[in-house]
């Protein structure tokens, strides 16, 4: 039960967390769309290192 | 993490672990290496391609620059030739003017010289001839001395008359 | 070329035939009343623990298994060998000996020792034991585990993705011998060494060292994009799921980033340059935690939990078809669960491209922070 709980607050942080990089990567595409392809790398790495630390917490408590 | 660690499997860890090893290894023996160094002799060959085709397109632009320094030395060649040839041909007609000037002024002085000098000549004779004249008058004059005071004024004024048409 | 093809595909069929004979022939297992064999689904919590089996290694290769009018179960698929490290050394003996068995019920004696497999696990029982015995969460209490170095399901595939891999690839090494472009599949290869040389590789790691870690980011890229790609097939390989694998991946990231750390890493990591003294060896302990623990750690989870998520997804929903068959007819359950289970297959396939991808770039990104060149200031 504790677990799930857990698991639910782990994905409502990742998913805030993962809300802020795309919003933020929209907006800057939406301001330079000649930058895409690196604001796209950098959010996918960042995206992977939240999604890195969120499995990790939901694999600890498992 | 109970579960997380119930599930790995150290045996399937140690298998793949060196099966993925071998496979690296042959990997980038038979194909990472032979691929990656064609790729990069492809590579390195369209680059010297674009830049020996930049080359040709700045020889050719080398070339053209040349031409038409070439040209515009000709063409200003050809202007200061032609120039040069007006400057002498001014210049010619400017001289032979000068000495047409130059010779007319001198045929002029002679002229006048000659003129003068004639003149001169003419004064010279006349001057004699009057005093020849005079002293034929004065001859004739005196070889009719006394015989009639009227012939005698006859005869001067005969003699003048000839002397007026000299 | 158009022979050989046409042998291969025949040599195919021809091996896989034979295979599914013995799995025919072999697979009949006559407990009909067994019911963690992994093959029925119809209730909830069947598909739960059918969900649950798939996504753990499996000694044998079913494709699928059905009940007979002879109320016997069948097994298609064929059975793989098993390979033990146990108290009395090397044991080796087919997983049809198990018929198909999972939870310990079945005991196998080899050498003098009897193994049962609980969970995909093989167990070694204690000396005098006859059958297995649980305690209340269903842990084995007069048996323990064995070093497994079986040729698994996982195993399979990555011994059939390894040849696949060194098949297409070193065909298309040797096009470039004759030919300046590649032809045929070759030619979509190409690109896609292109891009993780041009993309992932040189901008991470940098123009002087990428060289050395190419093959290394190329070989891993493909493995787990391809494996990850098989996972999607009903083969049901779940390769880039086992947790033993993508460790194993991620360790030799941390191992190759670790051996190739320059000076300046070293000397950043340990006693970081520009901070009062006194912080330095707490610095120190949480560079050291981040580069050999939290790194290789979000790697390797990172791998395992989307594919095993993925795989989880896919099957719940494909399981709709059984679970909500009463309250939404047949017809109605099946066309959800193939409309559902249609559209997150295809976010799974790219998934199935992202985490390969992920799993690169940063493997690229580790590797280039240990080899950068120190800026000078």
């Amino acid at each position: 039960m504790y677990n799930l709980i857990g698991a639910g607050l782990i994905v409502i942080g990742a998913g805030i967390g993962l809300g802020q990089i795309g919003g933020k990567a929209m907006e800057g595409i939406a301001r330079q769309p000649e930058a895409t392809g690196k604001i796209q790398t950098a959010m996918i790495i960042i995206a992977a290192l939240l999604e890195g630390l969120a499995f990790g917490a939901l694999f600890l408590g498992k | 993490m109970e579960t997380l660690l119930n599930d790995f499997s150290p045996g399937l860890f140690v298998v793949s672990t060196i099966l993925l090893l071998a496979l690296i290894a042959l990997m980038v023996k038979f194909a990472w290496k032979p691929i990656l160094n064609s790729l990069e002799e492809r590579e390195s060959g369209i680059e010297n391609a674009l830049a020996s085709a930049e080359n040709a397109r700045k020889e050719m632009q080398n070339l053209q620059a040349d031409n038409e320094r070439l040209v515009k030395e000709a063409r200003a060649e050809r202007d200061a030739m032609m120039k040069e040839a007006r400057d002498i041909r001014d210049n010619m007609i400017a001289e032979a003017k000068e000495d047409a000037k130059e010779v007319t002024s001198a045929l002029i002085e002679k002229a006048q010289a000659s003129i003068q000098q004639e003149k001169q000549a003419a004064l010279a004779e006349i001057k004699k001839n009057v005093a020849e004249l005079s002293i034929g008058i004065a001859e004739s004059v005196i070889k009719k001395e006394l015989s009639n005071k009227k012939d005698q004024l006859e005869l001067v004024e005969g003699l003048l008359k000839d002397v007026t048409l000299n | 070329m158009k022979i050989a093809q046409k042998t291969i595909k025949f040599l195919t069929i021809a091996l896989i035939a034979v295979f599914t004979a013995n799995g025919f022939a072999s697979g009949t297992d006559k407990k009909h009343d067994d019911q963690n064999d992994g093959g029925r689904v119809n209730t909830k919590s069947e598909v739960d623990a059918y969900i649950l089996h798939h996504i753990k290694d499996s000694h044998d290769f079913s494709f699928w298994s059905y009940t007979n009018d002879a109320g016997e179960r069948k097994h298609v698929g064929f059975s793989l060998p098993i390979i033990i490290w146990t108290s009395e050394g090397l044991v080796t003996f087919m997983s049809s000996e198990f018929h198909h068995n999972d939870d310990g019920h079945v005991i196998v004696e080899k050498k003098g020792l009897k193994f049962a497999k609980i969970h995909s696990k093989i167990f070694e029982l204690e000396k005098g034991a006859a059958t297995v015995s649980f305690d209340k969460d269903h842990h084995a209490t007069n048996a323990h585990k064995v070093l497994d170095f079986s040729i698994t399901k996982s195993v399979v595939g990555i011994l059939l993705i390894g040849f696949l891999l060194l098949f297409w690839f070193s065909r298309l090494a040797k096009q470039y011998k004759t030919k300046q472009v590649p032809t045929g599949f070759a030619r979509v290869l190409e690109p896609l060494v292109l891009y993780v040389r041009d993309e992932i590789a040189r901008p991470n790691i940098g123009d002087k060292h990428y060289r050395k870690f190419t093959g290394y980011l190329l070989t891993v890229f493909f493995f787990i994009w391809v494996l990850n790609l098989v996972g999607l097939t009903p083969l049901g390989f779940n390769v880039t799921g086992q947790l033993a694998v993508t460790a194993c991946l991620a360790i030799f990231t941390l191992v190759i980033y670790t051996v190739s750390g320059n000076k300046d890493y070293w000397m950043h990591m340990l006693w970081m340059p520009g901070v009062p003294v006194l912080i330095r060896p707490v610095l120190a302990i949480i560079e050291l935690a981040g580069a050999l623990i939290i790194k290789p750690f979000s790697l390797l989870v990172r791998l395992f939990a989307n594919i095993s998520a993925g795989h989880i997804v896919v099957m719940s929903l494909i399981a709709i078809m059984f679970t909500l068959k009463e309250s939404l007819g047949v017809v109605g359950a099946t066309g959800l669960s193939l409309v559902l289970s249609f559209f997150i297959t295809l976010i799974e396939v790219l998934v199935a491209f992202l985490q390969a991808y992920i799993f690169t770039m940063l493997s690229a990104l580790f590797i280039g922070m240990a080899v950068a060149e120190p800026e000078h200031h």
